[in-house]
């Protein structure tokens, strides 16, 4: 079983249980958008994914493997998470930022090679950001920032990419672009997951759904049978249509009469 | 291919070259006035001699105290404000100088001192270590949970201190315990800097294994967490490192102010803000800050000798208030 595999997560804080059971299986090759309403449990189940939140119950199975049992820089190697609204805390150049991405790929007191800053390089024309290398991360725009921070994740190569709400905050064209990147590395052979709010870039690129309510999976599978109007008004509680398919998918949504 | 590099390599060659210099100053320059010929000279002739006594027994214990001191709260400032990712931290945030300073004074309050030359050194890395255990007791959970227990601590030390002034035995003892505080680093002997380098070269050993953790803090906890930083073990790193090596500082040479403070700030327009690049330029350019300033106390004419803390908390405000107007302008 290549790829992630959570089984039966639950996650609890303060007597609340965030995550209810929720059990899916995803391979490489997927761009699973992850559905729901705010406060469904949507970045607790992605943080859990990731291996940053521990689950009361059940695992989350990486090639099979627990994720608790695999070694910290082991999954920083094959996994990238980024969170939401992720920020610089130091004004450090744009490439720098990016090869922080590496440091899991790096022995200890050993400093970046030549090979390694061709790889920062290529990250960063991946990004479109290549004119940006030298400038401060903190002078960015919000779209360069995010852009910053997927060349950050996918300059060392992973597997997996875990990311929350990655179009946060981005204006039409860059969230188109931000969602084509990430079918992009699904169709060239990793496994994307994301939170998305936006429902009509979701049906145009992700391959898979996941919709959340109140902490429990009410629907999984691929977006063409999962993204359909009664699942989407089990989630969110608003009546929607579907218009076209594929590309061309449009989600029209308006309020319960 | 140009890189970002800074001018990390430049600037740590002209400390290199400067620290050497000061060192030097610093053995000619003293309450007894030697000309450098004399001094050279008594280290060639028959021993003891005068020369050598003062160069042997004040001179450069006194440098090398300012060096060690100086280094350790640079070192100390950069990787705490990497790990706190504020540009306000100081070394003393965790509590440890309170703890340090608490511990001396209570070898001075009750007369330990004058009995046993070495009490107000080992009375202080008790007090640092004490406090920063307590630190870490409270507030090992989360960043935020770490700066609050390290102003509880800080406060639980200035309240003993409090009490100790209060009950002083004497107008004497008291005297004695407030200058103590301004902070020094004359008369202090090879036996109590032998004492402290053991703590201060483990608090160093640390911190020397912080600095990727610290360079991936920069994209805030989550994300260095998933990069493999394990920040519970970094958290505990630095604390120790710091409790350490800022503690059996404080013990030895008082609470001294805004070297840890500054000198991060100070080097950060010329290496760049990565905190892994910051580390031991702020920690060469700390020795050198407080080495120069422990000169200027010694050429300045005043009638008291004028105390290390003192002094650099004179130079520091300013210089400080000249930081903050202009960090914007400074920073790259």
């Amino acid at each position: 079983m290549s790829g992630l595999q959570a089984k039966r997560l639950v996650f609890r804080v303060a007597g609340r249980t965030l995550v209810e059971r929720v059990g899916f299986v995803c391979e490489r090759g997927q761009f699973v958008a992850l559905l729901g309403a705010n406060g469904a449990g949507k970045s607790t189940l992605i943080r859990m994914l990731a291996g940053l939140a521990r689950p009361a119950e059940g695992q989350v199975l990486l090639d099979g493997r627990p994720l608790q049992a695999i070694d910290r820089r082991e999954l920083a190697r094959r996994r990238a998470y980024i969170p939401q609204n992720a920020r610089v805390e130091w004004p450090i150049a744009v490439e720098r930022l990016v090869a922080l991405g590496l440091m899991p790929h790096l022995p200890v007191f050993h400093d970046l090679n030549a090979a390694m800053w061709r790889k920062v390089e290529a990250a960063l024309a991946q990004c479109d950001l290549a004119h940006k290398r030298g400038q401060p991360a903190d002078t960015l725009s919000g779209g360069e920032l995010a852009r910053a921070m997927l060349a950050r994740a996918l300059v060392g190569d992973p597997d997996i990419l875990i990311a929350d709400e990655p179009l946060a905050g981005l204006d039409p064209r860059h969230a188109i672009e931000g969602m084509a990147r990430l079918a992009a590395l699904a169709h060239a052979g990793r496994l994307v997951v994301a939170s998305v709010h936006d429902l009509t870039l979701a049906a145009r690129y992700a391959t898979h759904v996941a919709i959340l309510r109140e902490g429990r999976l009410t629907a999984f599978g691929p977006t063409a049978e999962t993204l359909t109007p009664a699942n989407i008004r089990m989630a969110f509680d608003v009546r929607a249509s579907i218009h076209g398919t594929g590309a061309d998918a449009c989600v029209d949504f308006r309020a319960l009469a | 291919m140009v890189r970002t590099r800074g001018y990390t390599y430049q600037t740590l060659c002209v400390l290199l070259l400067l620290l050497p210099a000061a060192f030097a100053l610093s053995l000619a320059i003293g309450r007894v006035a030697l000309p450098f010929s004399e001094l050279l000279h008594g280290l060639a002739a028959p021993k003891p001699n005068l020369a050598w006594l003062i160069l042997a027994e004040l001179r450069i214990p006194r440098t090398v105290l300012a060096l060690v001191v100086g280094a350790t709260l640079g070192l100390g400032g950069a990787a705490l404000q990497g790990l706190l990712r504020n540009p306000l931290a100081e070394p003393g945030l965790l509590g440890v100088s309170g703890g340090a300073a608490l511990g001396a004074v209570i070898a001075i309050y009750f007369g330990l001192a004058t009995a046993f030359v070495l009490a107000i050194p080992l009375l202080g890395i008790a007090g640092a270590l004490a406090a920063g255990a307590l630190t870490f007791l409270f507030g090992r959970s989360g960043t935020l949970t770490l700066i609050l227990a390290g102003a509880a601590v800080s406060g639980l030390a200035g309240a003993g201190l409090s009490l100790a002034l209060n009950f002083a035995p004497s107008p004497y003892a008291a005297y004695e315990i407030t200058t103590w505080l301004l902070g020094s680093v004359a008369e202090r002997d090879w036996a109590q800097i032998a004492l402290c380098m053991p703590f201060i070269l483990a608090g160093w050993l640390c911190l020397a294994f912080t600095p990727r953790g610290l360079d991936l803090l920069t994209l805030g906890e989550a994300q260095a967490e998933s990069l493999g930083v394990n920040l519970s073990l970094l958290r505990a790193q630095v604390l120790a490192g710091v409790a350490l090596s800022v503690g059996a500082a404080t013990a030895m040479a008082g609470a001294i102010g805004f070297v840890g403070l500054v000198a991060p700030h100070l080097v950060r327009p010329f290496v760049g803000h990565q905190p892994s690049r910051i580390l031991l330029p702020s920690a060469l350019f700390g020795a050198l800050l407080l080495l120069v300033t422990d000169i200027a106390i010694r050429v300045l004419p005043t009638s008291n000798e004028l105390k290390l803390g003192v002094l650099t908390s004179l130079i520091g405000t300013p210089f400080f208030f000249w930081l903050v107007l202009h960090l914007r302008r400074l920073s790259p």
